[in-house]
């Protein structure tokens, strides 16, 4: 126990003494840089520099309020953190000189407080945990993310941080793989298999030399839980691994993260840099006797090695290509030696159980689905973020309590929840407990943790088609099934939201979808029908409305759609004549003009060109206006 | 511009080349972080330096190739100094990714996976970048551009020469 408690207390006090500062933290996640928060961060070295304040100046990760990037916490001594969003340089002066120099608390801009021990609150300023977006959260995982600087190995030792590989490294290994099988965790990545129970398989595998392999290829499109986590905690990543290695035997260990993500990958550098500095990686982990190397391996642009034997095979320096198993990993994996695979969030967990228990972790969710889990609130909704929340949360409260429902009170249509191997969910089954069953026997999927809403204006042929033309993209071409099935099943999606669908399609759809589900080779071919076949069970009538009535009821589908101008707002001054390429707007002079729709290639130019919002395309009235092309079934 | 050799590699690059091969010489799965360095040098990877890459290393030429073709990542011509990545996710398309496609390609005047013919841009999909709740977003090398309009790309791509 020496050694880490000689660093905790050191790194503990350094961790205390930053509060007694005054401090202005930036978030710079991926989304913070993308928000411009680089610009905010300039702006405040700049503006402390000319009026001379004695402030220390940090960056964080991101606490999980996309919606609010950029986002600055200011602290004095003495007083509770305060959170400010939407920050852009020009804010900046104003922020200062209120909250720094006055000591005033910029109630506008402010979203809410942090509160520290001892620290005196704020009034007229929600606590974080009040505040709708955190107060039905639950967070473990993401507790880190937007309160400690993600670079600073201090930090994380001084919150708690590798006191788990400690207690584990006095263990037994065996106790420690029970400890893990009775919290309950199952895999995060998607697939849900139990955690304990996959290290036991590799920790009684046969073999001296064992690998412990993360799995960082977050593929989904609309997810970037593990992006988020490897950003804001990369040491919690690690110490996981580190567990694990000790636990199945292993004394080497890889991370697969995707080349997309520049900032995760650099900043997993440095934890394993600072980790190995201070003894808490690498030969004779805390003075133990136990080694483990940590490598980082850059993925190089391909969906496919999200699949576990693809990603190894990937390591390997190979085409990732999936193979058949068995063999399981846990059997013959990386170089043939048995490897235990898991996602960034799983590993992330473990430290967690360790700490507090197994008792503790299996007391939060579901009878078979224990703990919580990250998602991404994403599409239209109004608070897009990160969350995290106790399995078996309804969706409805993540939606409209959490969410704060749909953007532009639109009407919710649907959730795609699983990304291009799960399946969407109809606003009826909104009050279905999140876990990995229930979602299932909906015919979605947890996924890796992305929930897109989508409101009355997306078209669910539509998503189904761009889900299908990502797996298209994507599909390794080794097994026919998913190579061939891809291909048609999108060529069939395309043809009806070009409008030359037929009835005999759906069943063909239908019977492609099953067919892959029974014989592609891996999780991407069997899965990749999903999108498909869960939109056709919740959204027949659209698929019918494109295929019979040449209609995109959604108005999303540019061949579907119907051009006409509102006779009552059109003043007539001819700019969509003069603009539409295809020459077929017509009128005279201060008189309503009108469309030809034989010669309208849908464009849309005429309506962003209108001022006087005359030019119509939305779906009501083109449904009531249309010429007649019901075809016969 | 000093960086156009016009598909000539100077022997200075092919110098670092060999210090990249001996580094990875005798690694275990050596093969694709050495592909990505060696594009790291060259900006794509000509076939001779693939042909090299293949005789140092003792694997086949077809497996060499093989990897290279597989991956996204890699690219057999020459790109231009500024990588455009439009993100084409769920998210970002739900909220109008394919109109920002579409103002950088008709800015450009060049297609998806194009490049301009003074090597200054190439512009790629990217299936999503993680950044989704600041959709529709696309990268420049590696900055992240967020919450964007067709209408803010022309002067984000301007900011790249």
């Amino acid at each position: 126990m020496g050694h880490l408690n000689k660093l905790r207390a050191r790194f503990t006090r350094h961790y205390k003494d930053k509060f007694n500062r005054g401090r202005i933290v930036v978030g710079l996640g991926t989304c913070g840089f993308a928000a411009g928060g680089d610009q905010v961060l300039e702006a405040i070295r700049q503006e402390t520099g000319i009026r001379n304040l004695d402030v220390d100046i940090d960056f964080t990760s991101c606490i999980g309020m996309c919606y609010k990037e950029p986002m600055v916490e200011i602290s004095l001594p003495g007083m509770a953190r305060v959170i400010y969003g939407d920050m852009t340089p020009d804010k900046v002066p104003a922020l200062l000189e209120s909250h720094i120099i006055n000591k005033h608390l910029l109630k506008e801009w402010a979203v809410m407080q942090i509160t520290e021990e001892g620290a005196t609150l704020y009034e007229n300023i929600v606590k974080m945990e009040d505040n709708p977006f955190f107060s039905k959260q639950l967070r473990t995982v993401t507790s880190r993310l937007g309160r400690t600087n993600p670079e600073s190995i201090s930090d994380y030792v001084a919150t708690g941080g590798y006191l788990a590989l400690d207690t584990a490294l006095s263990m037994q290994r065996q106790d420690i793989i029970e400890e893990i099988k009775k919290s309950g965790l199952r895999g995060r990545g998607g697939g849900g298999f139990p955690t304990g129970m996959k290290w036991d398989f590799v920790s009684q595998a046969e073999g001296a030399k064992k690998y412990v392999v993360c799995n960082a290829d977050e593929g989904d499109p609309g997810a970037f839980m593990d992006r988020s986590v490897l950003e804001g905690d990369p040491h919690a990543v690690l110490e996981g691994m580190a567990i694990c290695g000790y636990a199945v035997g292993a004394d080497e260990g890889y991370i697969y993260v995707r080349a997309e993500y520049p900032l995760a990958i650099k900043r997993l550098q440095t934890a394993i840099v600072r980790a190995e500095e201070y003894g808490l990686l690498g030969k004779n982990i805390l003075g133990r006797g136990f080694n483990f190397k940590l490598m980082i391996k850059a993925g190089a642009g391909a969906f496919v090695c999200g699949e576990e034997t693809a990603l190894l095979t990937s390591i390997e320096g190979n085409r990732g290509m999936p193979r058949v198993r068995p063999p399981f990993p846990a059997n013959r994996g990386l170089w043939g030696k048995p490897t235990n695979l898991n996602n960034v969030e799983t590993y992330a967990n473990v430290p967690f159980v360790i700490n507090r228990g197994s008792d503790w972790y299996a007391s939060m969710g579901t009878k078979k689905s224990k703990g919580s889990k990250v998602f991404c609130l994403t599409g239209k909704i109004n608070n897009t973020g990160l969350i995290e929340v106790p399995m078996g949360i309804s969706l409805r409260e993540i939606i409209f309590s959490i969410g704060g429902g749909v953007q532009n009170g639109k009407k919710l249509k649907a959730v795609q929840i699983g990304g291009p191997s799960g399946g969407c969910i109809c606003e009826e089954d909104l009050d279905l407990p999140v876990d990995y069953d229930s979602l299932s026997a909906a015919g979605a999927m947890m996924g890796s943790g992305g929930l897109v809403v989508l409101d009355e204006t997306t078209c669910m042929v539509d998503i189904a088609r761009f889900f299908l033309s990502f797996t298209q993209t994507e599909s390794c071409g080794k097994c026919t099934p998913c190579r061939e099935g891809t291909k048609r099943m999108l060529e069939i999606l395309t043809r009806i939201c070009s409008g030359a669908g037929k009835m005999e399609d759906l069943a063909d759809l239908e019977r492609l979808g099953r067919v892959m589900k029974n014989t592609a080779l891996c999780g991407l071919g069997q899965t990749c029908a999903n999108p498909i076949l869960s939109t056709m069970r919740y959204f027949k009538e659209e698929y019918l409305a494109h295929i019979q009535d040449l209609f995109c009821p959604a108005g999303a589908c540019r061949a579907l759609l119907i051009y006409q101008i509102d006779t009552a707002n059109c003043k007539g001054c001819g700019k969509c004549a003069k603009i539409c390429p295809a020459g077929a707007i017509r009128g005279e002079k201060n008189t309503p003009h009108v469309i030809d729709l034989e010669k309208c290639i849908k464009c849309g130019a005429c309506l962003t060109e209108c001022s006087f919002e005359a030019i119509k395309n939305d779906a009501a009235l083109s449904w009531n206006k249309r010429p007649n092309t019901r075809r016969s079934a | 511009m000093k960086s156009c050799h016009c598909g000539q590699n100077s022997p200075a690059q092919y110098q670092e080349l060999l210090k990249v091969i001996d580094r990875y010489r005798h690694m275990k799965g050596s093969l694709i972080p050495l592909l990505q360095e060696a594009q790291e040098i060259f900006g794509y990877l000509p076939g001779d330096v693939m042909k090299k890459i293949s005789t140092e290393l003792k694997v086949p030429f077809s497996k060499t190739y093989g990897a290279a073709t597989f991956y996204a990542q890699f690219h057999l011509q020459p790109r231009g100094r500024h990588v455009i990545r439009v993100c084409q996710g769920t998210a970002c398309h739900v909220r109008g990714g394919a109109k920002i496609l579409d103002a950088a390609s008709e800015q450009l005047g060049i297609a998806e996976n194009g490049t301009t013919e003074d090597l200054r841009y190439t512009l790629e999909t990217v299936a999503c970048l993680g950044a989704c709740g600041q959709g529709p977003v696309l990268m420049v090398n590696n900055d992240t551009h967020g919450r964007l309009a067709a209408k803010d790309v022309p002067k984000i791509l301007d900011k790249y020469k």
